[in-house]
């Protein structure tokens, strides 16, 4: 069984703040994590390794610093790790971020699993996860709250759609997307991490992806931010109520009224 | 990338669960309309599924002006590999300007597949639309870093310009139109994932999964609230009709279930009144519930951001408050 996990590295607070003079980020203080959500994948991934047995390649494009982020998984129990850095990656948006991840795939020789996490804490999009799967032309579930093998060519997952959610059986290869409640994931404790210490990381850069060079970095995403703007929340006239719950309670429940009437 | 002349129209495909097209198809549908004002466009609503003809009306008069109907039963169950490929085929045959999905878990698994295919941009969580005036493109705002920034993106010559929105984002509009849509017909290319994925069952709402579509009040319990807070914050919904919400902070102490979180992580509501229990009003609640019409909070702190945001702002405990709002609403006779 070979199993791909893909995970980000993402600043240690999902809330940056802004400096109201420049309206620049504040970046400095904020470390960066392994996205919350790859714990999960990388969880799923090492134990679906202890059950059906193959190997665990943790792969992820950032910046020379996310090599941090592969040490981690490898002290976790991952069996190699894999790094997409190189100058002109940076400003991939999603859709060209997936095809960088798709050529290193490709590369690593395929899979049968795929692994993501349901979003990036980061930007939230939820997106290169079925934008992978979609390049690799594989069937993917996201949402999965539930996963067993039937054998080692088949997958039974349960997905969480709106209101419901469905039991699927996959035919490997397959890409998932999966949620918090999947599992819980475990910690890495001194042995992993010496164990860790001189693994080595591929390093991957345009020259070893080979991409087309319009598909990649800022040139080659499909969506291009044209301005941001610290986010105004809408303005009401607060009225303040002290005294008495009884006072309190009254107060609540006139908001109610007009509203019961019209029903 | 191909020239803007030939690509036109707004694009909605329609989500439908337990038969009903989801009220979000409507929100996005409204929006579509407003746009398409901007330029004359048309809206083209996308519905697949079978026994489709009952709903095509509907989508008529929430503002569609061309319903393209795959009437095909397989796609009673969601299959994101053959939906997706399905409307890539479309968009390849139609040429659509801009396309909108909804942002739920069926909207965020089929998009970027979509996208994906068409090779174009997709921006996720949209909270505002609109046509550049000079270049006609689609601006796409949407929440950044936790919420505290709000890009504004463009799809870079690429087409369809793809956006998903949060449902309760958008707006509905009232009967926009009497004339029934224009309904083209079309069909699902063939199956190549025949086998590679099976629905072996469906399984349907949670017991205690709230309903937020439509909700006109939400009661919701943040870390102020505690265990018998929450008993009596259900007692309450119960009595009133609200639904209940939650703060991230009462779903990790295990107050209510994770179906109930309200926030940039959770889901996005927009009631007609939306009363927080025990809720500081973090900028990731913020970005779920901000755009309710009446917020209420209820704070032992009055210094909390939530009480500075609120129309009304209660001082107190929200145990005792919630207990003396139960007692009332029931000597009140009729509460209903
Ligand atoms: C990536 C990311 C995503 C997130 N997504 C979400 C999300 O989707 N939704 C979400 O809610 N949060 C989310 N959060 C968490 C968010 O930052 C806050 O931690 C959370 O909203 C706080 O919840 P709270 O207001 O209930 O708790 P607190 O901030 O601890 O506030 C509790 C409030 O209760 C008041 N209080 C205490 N006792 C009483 C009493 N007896 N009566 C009345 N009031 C009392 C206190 O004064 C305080 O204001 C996210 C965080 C991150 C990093
Ligand atoms: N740069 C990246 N490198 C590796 N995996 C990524 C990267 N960006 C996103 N992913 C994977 O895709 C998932 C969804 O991310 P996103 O679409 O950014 O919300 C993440 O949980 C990761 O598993």
């Amino acid at each position: 069984m070979k199993i791909i996990v893909c995970i980000k590295q993402v600043p240690a607070a999902a809330s940056v703040r802004i400096d109201p003079v420049t309206l620049q980020l504040i970046r400095e203080g904020v470390g960066s994590v392994i996205n919350p959500f790859d714990y999960h994948a990388l969880e799923a991934a090492l134990a679906l390794r202890e059950t059906a047995g193959g190997e665990v390649t943790v792969l992820t494009m950032g910046p020379p610093k996310a090599e941090t982020a592969l040490r981690e998984a490898l002290a976790l129990g991952a069996d190699r790790a894999v790094l997409l850095t190189d100058r002109a990656f940076a400003g991939s948006d999603t859709w060209a971020t997936a095809y960088l991840l798709s050529l290193a795939v490709r590369k690593l020789g395929g899979a049968d699993l795929l692994l993501c996490g349901k979003q990036a804490i980061d930007g939230d999009t939820a997106q290169v996860g079925p934008q992978l799967a979609a390049r690799l032309g594989i069937v993917q579930a996201t949402g999965v709250s539930e996963l067993r093998f039937v054998d080692g060519a088949t997958l039974e997952v349960r997905r969480m759609l709106d209101g419901g959610g469905d039991l699927l059986r996959l035919r490997l290869p397959a890409l998932l997307g999966v949620e918090r409640d999947l599992n819980r994931p475990r910690v890495p404790t001194l042995p992993g991490y010496l164990r860790a210490v001189d693994r080595p990381v591929t390093v991957w850069s345009a020259a070893e992806l080979n991409p087309d060079p319009a598909l990649i970095g800022l040139a080659g995403s499909p969506t291009r931010v044209v301005s941001s703007r610290p986010a105004e929340l809408p303005k009401r006239d607060t009225v303040l109520v002290r005294g008495s719950s009884a006072d309190g309670a009254a107060a609540i429940l006139r908001c109610w009224k007009p509203r019961k009437e019209t029903i | 990338m191909s020239n803007e002349q030939a690509h036109s129209g707004i694009w909605v495909p329609a989500e439908i669960r337990h038969g009903k097209i989801t009220p979000a198809t409507f929100e996005l549908l409204g929006e579509a309309v407003r746009l398409a004002a901007a330029n004359a466009d048309k809206v083209t609503a996308v519905l697949w599924g079978g026994g489709l003809d009952p709903l095509i009306g509907e989508l008529g008069r929430a503002g569609a002006d061309r319903v393209i109907a795959i009437e095909d039963s397989r796609f009673d169950v969601f299959r994101d590999e053959l939906q997706a490929e399905t409307l890539a085929g479309l968009t390849g045959k139609y040429r659509p300007a801009i396309m909108l999905l909804q942002a739920g878990s069926l909207g965020r698994a089929l998009a970027p597949r979509v996208a994906a295919l068409c090779h174009t941009g997709l921006t996720a969580d949209c909270t505002g639309l609109a046509i550049d005036p000079a270049s006609g493109a689609l601006l796409q705002t949407r929440p950044a870093f936790g919420g505290s920034l709000l890009a504004t993106i463009r799809t870079n010559g690429c087409f369809p310009q793809m956006a998903t929105v949060r449902p309760g984002v958008m707006r509905r509009i009232a009967a926009a139109k009497t004339v029934p849509p224009e309904v083209v017909r079309e069909s699902a290319p063939a199956d190549r994932w025949n086998g590679l994925k099976t629905v072996l069952a469906g399984f349907g709402r949670e017991a205690d999964e709230p309903s937020f579509d439509g909700a006109g009040a939400i009661v919701s319990g943040g870390r102020g609230l505690n265990g018998e807070g929450f008993a009596l914050l259900r007692r309450f919904a119960e009595l009133s009709g609200a639904a209940v919400g939650a703060s991230r902070a009462a779903v990790d102490a295990n107050r209510i279930g994770y179906p109930h979180q309200v926030g940039q992580t959770g889901r996005t509501v927009r009631p007609g009144l939306y009363v927080a229990f025990g809720i500081s009003g973090q900028i990731q609640h913020l970005a779920g519930m901000q755009n309710c019409e009446v917020l209420v909070a209820v704070n032992t702190d009055p210094e909390a951001p939530l009480m500075k945001l609120a129309d009304l702002a209660v001082v107190g405990d929200a145990g005792d408050i919630l207990r003396q709002m139960i007692n009332q609403f029931q000597t009140d006779g009729e509460g209903k």
